[in-house]
């Protein structure tokens, strides 16, 4: 590839999106801004005029909808200005929410597969787990959540894996489905194949099953590492707001620090986006190495 | 006189369908002697392929027996005594060329040397020496189904059962596999039992020709086919193979009316 067509296919088609987005950003914090700077005015008794009110509407304290740049100077003032090991440092309760979403995916994948291979191999596992495997998707995570944290406590259970527990329990969903599917997907002349060879089931497993399956598996692991993340993000609501992004979202909203939850919010954004990404390249790298034509 | 290795006495098998049985083969008595070359040939449904797979132990029959050089089909599947080629290929397409002809040996359990070397002499053997390291997607449909014949015969099997092989490829690229082969045929000296619904396919191959019809899948006919070892594409041109040809479809039309 060239870098004429990585600035065409690319550059240009997100920059463009990035700037609508901004520019609809802004006129979105003016006009939602706009009406506290004119309470202000009539209760002081004076009328304002707009050319007064837009420089306002970007620099309130607590606004509405904080305009872009207030997000990124807090971005910024929390990052890169303050010591990473600071509690005011976005990065710090970025690394502990990274951390417990780390590990929850890497339980929810164990768990996903493990399960895969169980009802792909066992039918009784088949129709005994799968009902429940999909109910326990049902319950609302913010329902479930406070329960995990106040068990897992009550029997001495405290900081990352509680909330790790959260995160593995969203994502060893889409793991346990698209596996089972994956671990299905040979055809049964490949079935037949291995039978030709009076090959084991463990041979066909490892040898036809589980290779099959690994694309199904990069797929769903995109999935389940978002919103593993969203699992870390929720466990750290009912831990008391001690620390991570969930944490600063929520102190953010008992104190109307609206830039501070905008702030965590992107930075989530932008964890996920990377996380997602990761799980992408790792996965286009493993398919190019067991021989998918290259799109 | 060749010994029989495959030898079907009266072979029948329904199958229990959600639309009632399917009497998909009645009373199929069959001898293929070692090193014969056979074909099966007839229109859909005509169980010639479920024939195929019972002698591979794919499918079970529900009355009759079939015995392979003395043994059950389950006791010859396991002790590996046929290499069976499906109407697609059927490489797997995370594995290369060498290491899906490695397939069937890395599940026997072979060392890597003789892996290596069978894979080496199979490879050469459907000429594609050099394609060793590419992907199944980087070959061509006839090239692909050389390579899954290069890894039925890396077990070297006593035979080789052949379902449709070479169905989904076009005439020309059939006609040079047809001589390919016959040539690794001679070369070899396995028994094949070959499917097909090309009756000149069947007449340029075999040194006996099944014709078999449907509902109930039954032999209709058995012709002796020996055009003699050398043949070149030829020979389908003369006299003798048209003569075969004919009573191939003379058969073919008997045992089954087209207006059904």
């Amino acid at each position: 590839m060239n870098g004429e067509t990585f600035l065409k296919d690319k550059v240009l088609p997100i920059g463009t999106m990035v700037l609508a987005i901004i520019a609809i950003w802004y006129l979105a914090a003016v006009f939602l801004n706009a009406p506290f700077e004119r309470d202000q005015a009539e209760r002081a008794g004076t009328t304002i005029s707009f050319s007064e009110i837009l420089p306002r509407t970007m620099a309130q304290e607590r606004p509405v909808l904080p305009a872009p740049h207030q997000v990124f100077t807090e971005l910024w003032d929390t990052t890169v200005g303050k010591s990473i090991t600071s509690k005011r440092s976005l990065v710090y309760h970025s690394w502990i929410t990274l951390s417990s979403t780390l590990l929850g995916f890497l339980m929810g994948t164990v768990l996903g597969v493990a399960l895969a291979v169980g009802i792909v191999h066992f039918q009784t596992l088949d129709r005994s787990l799968m009902p429940w495997i999909i109910t326990s998707q049902t319950i609302p995570i913010l329902a479930i959540a406070p329960m995990i944290i106040v068990v897992l406590n009550a029997v001495g259970i405290s900081g990352l894996l509680p909330k790790a527990t959260i995160s593995m329990y969203l994502s060893f969903f889409p793991i346990a489905v698209g596996m089972t599917k994956g671990l299905r997907s040979p055809e049964v002349m490949h079935l037949d194949l291995m039978r030709t060879y009076s090959a084991s089931a463990s041979q066909t497993f490892w040898k036809l099953r589980l290779p099959a399956a690994v694309p199904f598996l990069v797929t769903s692991m995109k999935v389940a590492i978002s919103i593993a993340l969203v699992g870390a993000i929720v466990g750290e609501l009912p831990t008391g707001a001690v620390a991570g992004l969930g944490a600063r979202l929520l102190a953010g909203s008992y104190y109307g620090q609206t830039v501070q939850i905008w702030s965590a919010l992107l930075m989530a954004a932008a964890l996920a986006g990377i996380l997602v990404s990761l799980v992408d390249v790792i996965g286009s790298r493993v398919n190019r190495r067991m021989g998918v034509k290259p799109a | 006189m060749p010994e029989t290795v495959i030898s079907a006495q009266n072979l029948d098998l329904t199958f229990e369908t959600n639309d009632g049985p399917v009497h998909a083969l009645k009373d199929i008595t069959l001898d293929i002697a070692e090193g014969e070359f056979v074909s099966l040939i007839g229109p859909s449904g005509c169980g010639k392929t479920t024939l195929l797979r019972v002698i591979a132990d794919l499918e079970q029959p529900t009355g009759g027996t079939v015995s392979i050089n003395g043994m059950t089909p389950e006791q010859a599947r396991l002790a590996r005594a046929y290499g069976y080629v499906f109407q697609q290929a059927a490489l797997l397409p995370w594995r290369t060329i060498e290491d899906n002809v490695a397939l069937p040996l890395e599940v026997m359990g072979l060392d890597s040397a003789t892996r290596q070397s069978r894979i080496k002499s199979n490879l050469e053997l459907v000429n594609l020496a050099g394609f060793e390291k590419k992907f199944p997607w980087q070959l061509s449909g006839g090239m692909q189904q050389r390579a899954s014949i290069a890894r039925a015969l890396a077990v070297e099997p006593d035979m080789l059962l052949m379902d449709e092989p070479f169905g989904a490829l076009d005439e020309i690229v059939r006609d040079h596999l047809n001589e390919q082969l016959l040539k690794l045929w001679a070369k070899t000296k396995k028994t094949v039992v070959f499917v097909t619904h090309s009756i000149p396919e069947a007449v340029f191959l075999s040194t006996k020709i099944v014709v078999m019809s449907p509902r109930p899948g039954r032999i209709h006919e058995i012709i002796d086919c020996d055009l003699g070892a050398d043949r070149p594409l030829d020979i389908r041109e003369t006299p003798e193979f048209l003569k075969i040809a004919h009573q191939v479809r003379e058969g073919l039309k008997a045992g089954h009316s087209y207006d059904e």
